[in-house]
């Protein structure tokens, strides 16, 4: 075996042995598990309304009695941050599940029957590039009316294509492999060998891909409930928290919209970045 | 000149179906124009006849698709039912805001963009990392949410910049003061993105083996970073900066309500709010018809850039 060769193999093997070893990793991994504590133990342990808030208690700083500090209705804030981090991940979970869902139905399905059943899907997802995410989301609101569950699914049938493009291609190069072929010779259902032998091969593409989606679709989500589309007043969300902080932010009280826009900024950071350890940006099929 | 042709007319087929697909999203939307116009007052069946004969909303989907695609290619977009006012007048007042965002969010993208990323490639050590870091947290931040920051922080309480308004018909001094926090906001998260595609392609260049033999030829420095280092790294650059620019006119809509501009997308946004469909159609075909030919024009200046992709780009 040549030295380049060696190399690359310990190279690869220090890549899979400690994708989230590095400090920054773990960095990332912390926070996560703080946000995912927040969103599961916050509302338990907090004694306040997440929507309802006495008027006399607006704009309080951060204390012992209210950890954060009030909004401009008087609301605590970190009841809403806890509350609203369930609803923002939760929404960028589902349009993150839903895009593995239609993108890699799309794949599999143009990969196993080929030829005019490909042609078609392609053409289709052709389509469906033609179309920016976030303009395909304003008018699935325009038809369908305002709503976070309008939103999830717009947003999962704009992001599919890139998913289904990365997933096609990995799966279309597994299909023409001799162990397939001779699977398929022996008469194994197309099915069980999509689910057996394509899909497990597709998996890191489709983990990676979901990392970084999840960003993307917390941005966007974020986005059109600060539009007024999304999720609704006065659901607690941390895109709505920073819109409805806005005219706070300006009169000098920032804490609503800073604290809603950190837990973004970092949630989104952290994921992309642990995506990128796990496969590049390029795997998810984004630039 | 054939693979220009083929790209054309696969770009006309897609832009046909996505205003079929536009058109008709929107002519399932519940609420009928009609009802909008009359806003719940109590009117006769005849009064309601003649406004679905003024405006054809009788005639068959086919028809009426194919009439609006008709005079949408002449220009003609049909009224605005919110204020009675041609859309296609109402598009034009607004362009101008929405192509000087977008056009200066471009500049901003390619010169901080590929500037920092290819500082960052050349001088490996702190600056490196500081860009690297901010490329990381700047692509996490939401575009409005930047906005918000920017305006509260130079507009409100620094007073550098108005906090309001698009500067138009003012000049081009007041354009660029008025537009500049905008078209940072909207930027950012791209500016992040294509300097670290920058810094990686220069990284890659730079220890490439057509640079180490010129290297070894002797070379100097200063010839092969711009000669051979930055021209080649400029390739991958060139698609993902596209690929963002393209996306800049469709998303610009987020920004401009932030700012209150009287961009299109800020109208975009106010008609969809009002159900006055006649100009979301309008402004969305535009936004597709921009995404989809800013896109063509980068594959094309790809191919130009590398010859490698007009051989290739047959199949």
């Amino acid at each position: 075996m040549s030295a380049p060769a060696l190399n690359l193999r310990k190279e690869r093997r220090r890549h899979s042995g400690g994708v989230f070893s590095g400090p920054l990793a773990r960095i990332c991994l912390g926070w996560l598990a703080f946000v995912l504590l927040l969103a599961v133990l916050g509302p338990l342990i907090s004694p306040f309304d997440a929507t309802e808030g006495n008027i006399v208690d607006r704009y309080l700083s951060p204390g012992a009695e209210h950890w954060l500090g009030t909004d401009q209705a008087g609301r605590d804030l970190f009841t809403r941050l806890a509350v609203g981090a369930r609803s923002t991940i939760l929404a960028a979970l589902a349009v993150a599940a839903l895009t593995v869902l239609i993108g890699g139905t799309l794949a599999l399905v143009a990969v196993w029957f080929g030829g005019r059943v490909d042609g078609a899907i392609t053409r289709f997802l052709d389509f469906l590039f033609a179309f920016p995410n976030l303009l395909l989301a304003v008018l699935a609101v325009a038809v369908f009316g305002a709503g976070v569950e309008t939103a999830v699914v717009a947003l999962a049938i704009g992001f599919s294509p890139y998913t289904a493009r990365v997933i096609r291609s990995v799966a279309l190069r597994e299909r023409n492999l001799p162990y397939v072929k001779s699977a398929e010779l022996q008469g194994i259902s197309g099915l069980v060998i999509t689910f057996r032998h394509l899909l497990p091969n597709v998996k890191q593409q489709i983990l990676t891909g979901a990392s970084i989606n999840f960003g993307y679709a917390m941005i966007d989500l974020a986005a059109l409930s600060y539009l007024g589309f999304g999720v609704q007043p006065p659901d607690a969300d941390w895109g709505l928290m920073i819109s409805s902080g806005q005219a706070s932010l300006l009169a000098g009280y920032p804490q609503e919209s800073i604290y809603a826009g950190a837990c973004i900024v970092l949630t989104v950071a952290a994921l992309g970045y642990l995506g990128e350890q796990l496969g590049g940006r390029r795997a998810a099929g984004r630039a | 000149m054939k693979y220009i042709a083929k790209r054309l007319l696969a770009l006309a087929g897609i832009l046909l179906a996505s205003s079929f697909a536009v058109f008709g999203g929107l002519y399932l939307a519940p609420g009928s124009p009609e009802q909008f116009l009359v806003q719940g007052r109590t009117v006769s069946a005849e009064v309601l006849a003649s406004i679905r004969e003024q405006y054809n909303l009788d005639d068959p989907f086919l028809t009426r698709y194919v009439s609006w695609v008709g005079n949408a290619l002449q220009g003609n977009f049909g009224q605005s039912l919110a204020n009675r006012q041609e859309v296609a007048d109402l598009l034009a007042n607004r362009l101008p805001t929405t192509l000087w965002l977008t056009g200066l969010a471009a500049v901003l993208i390619i010169v901080l963009g590929v500037g920092l990323g290819t500082v960052a490639g050349l001088r490996p050590g702190a600056l490196d990392n500081i860009i690297l870091f901010a490329s990381n947290l700047g692509f996490a931040v939401p575009t409005f949410f930047a906005g918000l920051l920017l305006m509260s922080l130079f507009s409100v309480q620094l007073g550098w910049f108005p906090v309001f308004g698009s500067g138009s018909g003012e000049g081009i001094a007041s354009r660029l003061t008025h537009l500049t926090l905008p078209a940072l906001a909207l930027a950012l998260p791209s500016i992040a993105v294509v300097a670290r595609i920058t810094r990686t392609a220069v990284r890659e260049e730079r220890q490439s083996e057509h640079a180490q033999t010129a290297r070894s030829r002797g070379v100097p420095e200063r010839v092969l970073i711009p000669r051979h280092v930055i021209r080649n790294a400029l390739l991958p650059v060139t698609t993902v900066s596209g690929v963002h620019i393209a996306g800049l006119l469709a998303g610009a809509f987020v920004v401009e309500s932030v700012f209150t501009l009287d961009g299109i997308g800020a109208l975009l946004v106010t008609s969809i709010q009002q159900k006055d469909f006649a100009v979301v159609q309008a402004v969305a075909l535009i936004m597709v018809v921009a995404f989809g030919v800013i896109n063509l024009l980068v594959d094309l200046l790809y191919a130009v850039i590398d010859p490698r992709v007009r051989v290739g780009g047959a199949s």
